[in-house]
Formats: structure tokens, sequence, C-alpha cells
């Protein structure tokens, strides 16, 4: 589904990302693990095509396309989709409509006709229980004056309105209590299919013990230096990262 | 190329020479006016304002008029079919195109000339001109010049009118660069309410030029709702104030919106003289092409205790430019004086630009003052939110944009101008959910 191949991006020259090799495959969780500054949310966010990155090697191939050539709208309806570590809050504009105008568009790209009021109210209703989501919240002005927990379960809403092939979570539990980190692991699951996967980016390992990866990696200085099961999240827990660092940088050396 | 000094003596003389109630009045204004001058851009007031420049020797005055009221059914709004409908035909009240809705118990609507000479003439005297305080320019003067033409409107103490008041500018630009000069005067007598348009349709295709002076005064206890509605194409050239006067505690609140027009200069103007009073100023310019739109606000609180809200917005497309002035006078009595204002603008065009200037003269010490100014771009951070859930590039800036833009047109209180101007915004922004 996904394949990264040695991936370089940079920001104002400075290089970020350098040489990340990834393979997801359908129906598979990875977790992508690190410490601060290592580079997990510039993955994240070259993937959905921010421009403030400049990807500088290697390539993305995503359901048989080249992802890079992709204006970020496209990869959105090719099936990409990214849960913001901040969701941007946009006055005056109306979170269904927003979503209204998501999901059409994107059936467009497919080929689809426009979903009619009564079906998307129809599916909307149905997603809004998944992420315990109010009608209230989603008449308001997208993302205005939600809390930290309304905007992340405003991201998986979303993400279950779209119904995207691969999702990747920036750091969706940053913020979160653990009653809220509960509802969006909850929605996650419940989305969780044989075609679709997921990419969760994240700092802690409390969230993996409600989204269960099949593979974690350790991204330190740009590149995945480790990867494995479960159970490097669970010893990253107990050691902290200062272990991988130290013997990281002594390769390096 | 000549200017048009000859072609408005020649009109002036025309006119004035019928004699009339006004003719005195006019006299001294074509003298005031003859003096001044037409504002230049070494005008403070004017400097990004290049309005003389459009007055050339082709200017075309005079009273032509074959406009049919079948032809003038065309040109009214959709749903307004009841309201009190006022018609200036090349800047001069027309009365027979014009029809009241309300009863006369209720509004009287008649020729300002008439006004002058009748029972309302001391209100007349009072009120004419008063905004030339505020505005002592040659263009304000050359209005007044030629004041015979206009219209005085009163709604009668404790009314509130069942319909509003649209007023239709309509100028006729197929015989060349139409010159056209509304004057219109407002009683809004004790406890009334009115709801008042302005909107402009330029008929034939050419240039036109209009200088307007609308004067209104409102009571205690009135309430106005003021919207005026800019949007008659690229060959429009304007000046304009609209002046208001707080005589007792009220609440006046006005919105104007420009969508076009190739130099648009609008002064807006709330006098708080009255202990109390509560004014709102809403504006919206939503700019493309060439078109400068200068919006020159004044809020003078005269009297304690007045509330007043500015919120101004633009968007700027191709190499258009928006203009914004807003001044705050608080005098040495209007102690507790709540006064804000604010003016947002967005840069779309890559040669479009902003100029944005608040200016606060506050001589009383314990008020609550604030503004604030922005010029920017679209923001970076929305846009990607929007198109990282699949909406294009071109749809995410449209709903941005809207959402800017849609605020203010929400502030029109009457339901259908506020729906005919949210179209106008949704089609000049390709905005369509």
């Amino acid at each position: 589904m996904l394949k990264i191949n040695n991936l370089q991006a940079s920001i104002e020259e400075k290089e970020i990302l350098k040489g990340i090799n990834l393979d997801i495959k359908p129906g598979e969780i990875h977790a992508i693990m690190g410490p601060n500054g290592s580079g997990k949310s510039t993955l994240a966010s070259v993937l959905a095509g921010r421009a403030d990155y400049e990807v500088t090697g290697g390539t993305v191939e995503f359901m048989g396309k080249d992802l890079l050539e992709l204006s970020p709208e496209d990869r959105a309806k090719e099936g990409l989709f990214l849960a913001f570590q901040y969701p941007v809050e946009i006055p005056g504009v109306s979170t269904t409509n927003f979503i209204k105008s998501a999901v059409n568009e994107k059936r467009k790209y497919l080929g689809l006709e426009p979903l009619d009021a009564a079906q998307f109210l129809r599916n909307m209703k149905e997603k809004m229980k998944l992420v315990e989501i109010d009608q209230s919240l989603l008449s308001r002005s997208l993302n205005e004056g939600f809390s930290g927990g309304e905007k992340k379960r405003n991201e998986i809403f979303q993400m279950a309105m779209l119904e995207p092939k691969l999702a990747i979570l920036d750091e969706t539990d940053s913020g979160l209590d653990i009653d809220a980190l509960r509802i969006v692991a909850n929605g996650v699951n419940q989305l969780r299919t044989k075609d679709n996967a997921f990419l969760v980016v994240t700092h802690y390992q409390r969230l993996l013990d409600y989204i269960v990866p099949d593979f974690v990696h350790v991204l330190y200085k740009g590149r995945i230096v480790r990867s494995g099961t479960k159970e490097l999240a669970k010893e990253l827990e107990v050691k902290g990262y200062d272990f991988i660092k130290a013997e990281v940088d002594q390769e390096l050396a | 190329m000549m200017d048009a000094t000859n072609i408005l003596k020649e009109a002036f003389d025309k006119q004035n020479g019928a004699g009339g109630n006004l003719a005195e009045y006019q006299q001294e204004n074509w003298n005031m006016f003859s003096g001044l001058g037409l504002p230049a851009i070494k005008h403070e007031e004017w400097k990004y304002t290049r309005i003389r420049n459009v007055f050339t020797d082709k200017l075309v005055i005079n009273n032509d008029n074959n406009l049919s009221k079948d032809a003038l059914e065309k040109l009214i709004l959709k749903g307004t079919e009841n309201a009190n409908r006022i018609v200036f035909i090349n800047g001069r009240f027309d009365a027979t195109l014009s029809n009241t809705t309300d009863s006369a118990e209720a509004l009287c609507i008649k020729p300002l000339e008439a006004a002058a000479g009748d029972e309302d003439a001391n209100f007349v005297n009072i009120n004419l001109g008063h905004s030339q305080r505020y505005h002592g320019d040659g263009i304000n003067a050359l209005n007044a010049a030629f004041a015979n033409g206009g219209v005085y409107i009163r709604v009668n103490k404790g009314v509130s009118l069942d319909n509003p008041i649209i007023i239709y500018h309509i100028s006729d630009s197929s015989q060349g660069l139409r010159f056209s000069q509304p004057r219109i005067l407002v009683n809004i007598q004790e406890a009334a309410q009115v709801e008042l348009i302005e909107t402009y349709i330029n008929l034939g295709g050419g240039e036109t030029l209009t200088n307007e002076v609308v004067e209104i005064s409102a009571e205690k206890d009135a309430v106005l709702h003021y919207v005026k509605l800019q949007h008659e194409g690229e060959k429009t050239n304007y000046a304009g104030t609209t002046h208001i006067r707080q005589t007792g505690k009220c609440l006046t609140h006005a919105v104007t919106v420009t969508l076009s027009g190739a130099i648009v200069r609008n002064n807006l103007n709330m006098v708080m003289e009255a202990e109390h009073g509560e004014s709102h100023m809403y504006g919206l310019y939503l700019l493309k092409g060439n078109t400068l739109a200068d919006n020159h606000t004044i809020v003078d609180n005269a009297m304690p205790h007045c509330f007043s809200n500015e919120l101004y917005k633009g968007i700027m497309d191709d190499a258009s430019t928006g203009v914004f002035n807003g001044k705050i006078f608080v005098r040495k009595d209007a102690q507790k004086t709540n006064a804000y204002q604010s003016n947002k603008n967005i840069l779309v065009g890559e040669n479009a630009s902003a100029n944005t200037k608040p200016q606060l003269e506050i001589l009383a010490d314990d008020v609550k003052c604030s503004h604030g100014c922005t010029i920017g771009k679209l923001d970076e951070d929305a846009l990607f939110y929007l198109r990282a859930r699949g909406i294009s590039a071109e749809n995410a800036r449209s709903m941005l944009l809207h959402a800017f833009a849609i605020d203010i047109i929400e502030q029109i209180k009457n339901e259908e101008i506020k729906a005919y101007a949210e179209q106008l915004v949704a089609e000049r922004l390709s905005f369509n959910i």
C-alpha cells in the first residue's frame, strides 16, 4: 500500500529526514515512535504534502502511484488521511459543510455521485456515535473554540467519514486525558479492516495500549533506527529513549 | 484633457437660475466649491483616491430621463416588491417612479426643495449641510450646489415602518461619462424604526461618476438600519458621504458593501450627540481588477456613555486597492465612552494592496477604546488543512474567503437584501456549498 524508499526531506535547508524506509501493507498498524525532534511529525507532514517541507531525495509509492507527485488534495482523494497534531481552527466554516464538501469532492474524484442530504446525514449520525461526538459541535465553526479532546475526536470523526485507505495519526494522543484517549482509540479500532492501514505517530507508548500495532519503528535523527513488534514499545516505556540514542550515537560515531 | 469647470458652471447656472427654496443655499455652496476646488491627492484625506482625475470635460450632465416604469420593474431587487421605493435618475429624485407603500401617516417622501419651504423647513435648515462640519471639502460643496434635485424623507414619531425604504440610484451612461449628484435628507423622529437601503445601477455600460451626500438625523429611541450596496460594475466612480447624527439616545447601524467600481470613496460618520447612544459600522470591500475602494469613517463621541463598534473587512484580488481610515473622536465630556474598531485585510492578488489607518483622538480620561488592523495573505495552515481533506486548493480558498467575508453580510438586517448580498458574494468567490 505504502512504500517509502530512502525518503529525505528538509525545511529551510535543514535536513530532517535522512533516508526513511518503510513498507506498509493493507490491514497493518504501524507505530512510529521517537524522541522529540527526531522527525516524526515531519514524516507525517511530508506524506500529506505540506509545502513547507522540501523532499530532497527518495520515493514514496501509495496504491501504486507516485505520492510525491500528487497535490495534498489528490493524496486525500486517493485515500490518504492525516489526523493533525494541531487541528486548525477555521472561523466561519461550518464543520458539517466542510465535511460534506470533502466527502463529495472525493466521491467526484472516484467517479461517484455526490451523496444527497439524507444519505449524508444518515452516514454522519452513524459515524458520530463512533467517536461520541455531539451534533451541536458539528454545527459550529470548524474546531473553533473546541477543547483539545473535541478537536482530536473531530479528526477521527472526519477520518470515519472519509474512509481512507491509510490513516496517519500524528500525535493524536497528545493533550488527551485517558477518557478521550479511549474514545479516540476505540474509534480507530472500529474503523480497522483488512483493507486499510494505520500509521500511528506517537511519543508515548500509552496510546499503543489501546491501538495495538503490528510493527513499531523508532525514529531518531531522521532515520528509522530500530524496528520491532509491540514489545519494542514496551521496552521503550521502561527504558526511555536514552538507551537507543546511546546505541545509535555509538554506531554513528 | 480639459477639466470639468466649464461643464459644471454651465449646469449650475442652468438649474440655479430657476430660483426656488434652495437657490441661496446652492449659491453659497457653489461659491465655496469655486474657492476650494476638487480634492487632490495632496489633500491628506484623499491621498490614495484620485477622484479629481475623473472630473474631465467628458462629464455628461443633463436631466434626460427615458426610463419607463416597465423598464424600472426589471431592475427592482427580487423579493422587495413591497418596499418603499425611491428612485433617482442621474442623481435627480424622480417622484413618478418612486412609490410609498407605508401609509402617509407613517412616512413622508418628497422633493428636498419642497421640504425646504414647508413645515419641514426648520429641520432642513438645521440638518442640510451638517456633514460639512466633518467634510468641508469642495466635493461636498459641489453636491450641495445641486441639492434641489434631492429627496427628503421623514419617518414619523413612534412609527416602525412595515417595509424597508430602498433607494435606487440609476445612472444612464449611454451618452458618456454620466455625472450624478444625489442628495438625501432623512428625518427619523422619536422612537421611529427604519431600514434604509441604497443601491446603484449603471445603465448603458459606459462610465459613471456619482457624488452623493446623505444626511440622517435620528432622534431619541429611534432605530436605523442602513445598508449601502455597491456592485454596479468596473466603470463606476463614486464619492459619497453618509452622515448620521444621533440627536437622542438611539441605535444606528450601518453596513457598507463594495463589490465593484473604478474609484469608490465612502465617508461614513456617526455623530453621537446624546448620552447612551449606540452605533455599529460594518464594511466589506471585495475587490478585483483595478478597483480602488476607500472607506473613511468617523465616530464622534460628544457625550458620555456611548458605545460604538466598527468592523471593516477587505479582500483584494488582482491589482485592486483597499483603503481604510477610521477616526474616533472622544470629546472632553464624553466620559465612559466604549469605542471599538477593527479593520482586517486579505491580499489575494499579486499586485493588490491595502492601506489602513486608525486615528484616535481621545480627550476624555475615562474611556475604553480599542483598535486593530491586519493586512495579510490567506492562512496557509487553514488552506493546507482543507486540502488535506481532499478539498481542492481553489475551493479551499473560496471557503476561507467566503467565511471571512460573510460575517459582514450577516449583519444586514433586511432578509431579502441580505440574501441578495450573500448571493453576490458567493458568486464572486465561486462559493457553492
